[in-house]
């Protein structure tokens, strides 16, 4: 079998909502808005676990473009190490009224 | 204005259904992602970095009072509250749902708009000078042509789905404010010897990763000919240009790879191909277009308005405010208007729905109710008279869109950059506003005199970057942002592109880095000379050293 490429662990799985649009993060449950709550992997079963999830939500289209992410966990909160990926749980970096940083006041 | 008739309505209101059930089929899992992609592609939506993004084709700039209306509802109906205007003219909204997309563009049918042409691999939205209508050095209003090559691409069958986007762009003036050195096919209105009016024809210019700059391939084109020569580029371009790497499918690579030469003579052999084919080519069409087009019915005015010397005698504000932002028209007692998108530490082109109801409500009272979009990202009331102009910028000023830098260093073009745009590799619209607030001095900027930055957030250059005076490109480099400044670029009749000053640095020291820069302009300027002439004037050595201080104190 081929090996699979991930991302260092830890990782958590990010997606957009089909219907909103929306950045989205497995939760332990569902999906969360929320990074503050997003599930966590920290091992490769875990990892495949969120992938799998990720691949059939996107097949019963509710999510698109789901992927891995590594994070740093820091205070308890997963935060992305990439930029990129640290401006989607937050939102425009120069509009902090607009997206996530609003929302939940990170 | 251009009119719809009841065919152009048809062809928006069946294209309006025809997505709604497409999108009805996504949600409903009937099309995968994969299906659904170049389907929503074909109707201006992107999914980008936090959400779905819309954009909305306002062909060659134009806008009337009730469109911008229309566009400050949906903003803030189903957006934000705000949108973005871009270089290629239109609009985005950042915000919209999937779902309610359909009734979005229900709402643009409405108002004869639509998102058809703002993405895909096709012929896009047909763009030109801001002015177009209203400018004292045209030899004719570019929009017809425009309007005539918008129809013959809307839905081509044959170019609707090409090896990769299309971009043509049309002037009808000797100075080129419409990028047509920069366009895949630029359109210049001319006359001949004869006093024939015609177009003269420039290909292969291009911008993104590869820039290049447009090459005459036809002097002079009868009128008539213009969609027969248009298919022939057109036809030559899909049948031979590449498909095997989408980085070097765009028709400016095929120019570089065969030459302009042989490109000509293909073009030439499809022509003549295109002429036996068909009818003698008449100007039916062009002369229906060119009716459908509202004449402003301007009044006969005295050259000078006294009540507007007057106004500027008593408010410095104003005074700069027309010392920046008029453009001459053709009428005598009337000006072109520019609203800057670009207040000190906002983000450039972005306008809220208040500001867009204002613009709309001065263009109906003042403007023959006509807005234009320029790919500057800002906008204009193109047939304003003079005497209305300490009244207009009363308004501007209350709504904080009275801000007199047009063409000046805080005038900014600038990408979403990484805030938005899931292509990008760094933010713009930060950098952007760091550099205005450092520049906000008016007399500062009065100094520096006409200087253009662009900022782009990736190779992709949705902001011209290459053609600034100033460009700033912003990578990745080592898991940070980074930025390369190029300088010396020109969009206009002397096209140039900017050569690189360095190795990129961090946001933090681009404003510094620029003070060098504008430094050694400044020290070595002669009278009356503005950035770019005392950079051709020196080259660019000098200011690689001012700028090589800087560099080397980060590095």
């Amino acid at each position: 079998m081929a090996v699979v490429k991930r991302p260092p662990f830890p990782v958590i799985l990010v997606a957009n909502d089909l219907v909103e649009g929306e950045v989205i993060f497995a939760a332990e449950h569902g999906w969360t808005r929320d990074v503050r709550a997003a599930r966590v992997a920290n091992d490769a079963e875990a990892a495949q676990a969120l992938e799998q999830f990720g691949a059939a939500q996107a097949r019963a289209c509710k999510v698109v473009d789901a992927y891995l992410v590594d994070v740093e966990i820091e205070a308890g909160v997963p935060v992305p190490r990439h930029y990129r990926e640290r401006l989607r749980t937050l939102g425009p970096s120069h509009r902090l009224d607009l997206g996530k940083q609003a929302d939940f006041h990170l | 204005m251009y009119a719809y008739d009841e065919l152009d309505r048809q062809i928006v209101r069946e294209r309006v259904a025809q997505f709604a059930s497409q999108v009805e089929r996504r949600l409903d899992g009937s099309l995968t992602e994969e299906e659904f992609r170049p389907l929503r592609l074909k109707n201006g939506v992107y999914l980008q970095l936090h959400a779905y993004m819309l954009r909305v084709a306002i062909p060659y700039g134009g806008l009337s009072s009730r469109q911008l209306r229309q566009l400050a509802l949906i903003a803030e109906k189903y957006d934000r509250g705000y949108g973005h205007f871009t270089t290629r003219t239109n609009i985005q909204f950042n915000w919209p749902k999937l779902r309610e997309i359909p009734a979005i563009l229900g709402l643009l049918a409405d108002v004869d708009m639509h998102a058809i042409q703002t993405s895909g691999n096709c012929i896009r939205n047909t763009t030109t000078d801001c002015f177009a209508g209203a400018a004292f050095d045209e030899i004719e209003d570019p929009r017809p042509t425009a309007e005539w090559i918008r129809q013959w691409s809307t839905l081509h069958p044959e170019f609707d789905w090409l090896g990769r986007k299309f971009k043509i762009a049309v002037t009808a003036t000797q100075q080129d404010r419409a990028v047509l050195r920069g366009h895949d096919v630029g359109v210049r209105i001319v006359r001949n010897a004869a006093g024939e009016t015609g177009y003269r024809l420039y290909v292969g210019g291009g911008l993104g990763r590869t820039p290049m700059e447009g090459k005459l391939v036809r002097d002079f084109l009868p009128r008539a000919e213009l969609l027969g020569y248009l298919e022939a580029i057109l036809r030559v371009y899909n049948l031979e240009g590449r498909r095997d790497n989408k980085f070097k499918a765009r028709i400016k690579i095929l120019v570089h790879e065969i030459g302009l030469e042989a490109f000509r003579a293909q073009v030439e052999a499809e022509y003549s191909k295109v002429v036996a084919a068909a009818p003698a080519p008449d100007l039916r069409e062009f002369e229906r277009i060119t009716a459908s087009f509202d004449a402003p019915d301007f009044a006969d005015l005295p050259e000078v308005s006294r009540k507007l010397e007057q106004a500027q005698a008593a408010d410095p504000d104003l005074a700069q405010f027309v010392a920046r932002n008029l453009f001459r028209h053709k009428k005598k007692g009337y000006v072109a208007l520019t609203i800057s998108l670009k207040s000190i530490g906002g983000a450039p082109g972005d306008a809220t729905a208040e500001q867009m109801r204002a613009v709309a409500d001065l263009a109906e009272q003042f403007s023959f109710d006509q807005v234009r979009v320029s790919y500057k990202q800002n906008l204009v009331l193109p047939h304003v008279r003079r005497d209305d102009v300490p009244e207009i910028f009363a308004v501007l000023k209350a709504q904080g869109l009275a801000t007199p830098n047009v063409d000046l260093i805080t005038d900014i073009i600038c990408c979403p950059g990484l805030d938005y745009c899931a292509l990008a590799t760094a933010r713009s619209i930060p950098l952007a506003q760091t550099l205005s607030r450092h520049f906000a001095d008016p007399d500062k900027q009065k100094e520096i005199g006409e200087l253009s930055i662009k900022i782009s957030g990736c190779i992709n250059a949705c902001a011209h970057h290459h053609i600034a005076n100033i460009g700033i490109l912003g990578l990745e480099k080592s898991g940070g942002e980074s930025y390369q400044i190029t300088i010396g670029g020109d969009p206009g009749d002397q096209y140039a592109l900017g050569e690189l000053l360095g190795p990129g640095l961090p946001a933090s020291a681009v404003p510094e880095a620029i003070d060098r820069v504008i430094g050694v302009y400044l020290d070595a300027r002669r009278q009356g000379e503005t950035f770019i002439e005392t950079y051709r004037r020196l080259g660019v050595t000098p200011f690689k050293a001012a700028f090589k201080e800087i560099a080397d104190a980060v590095a």
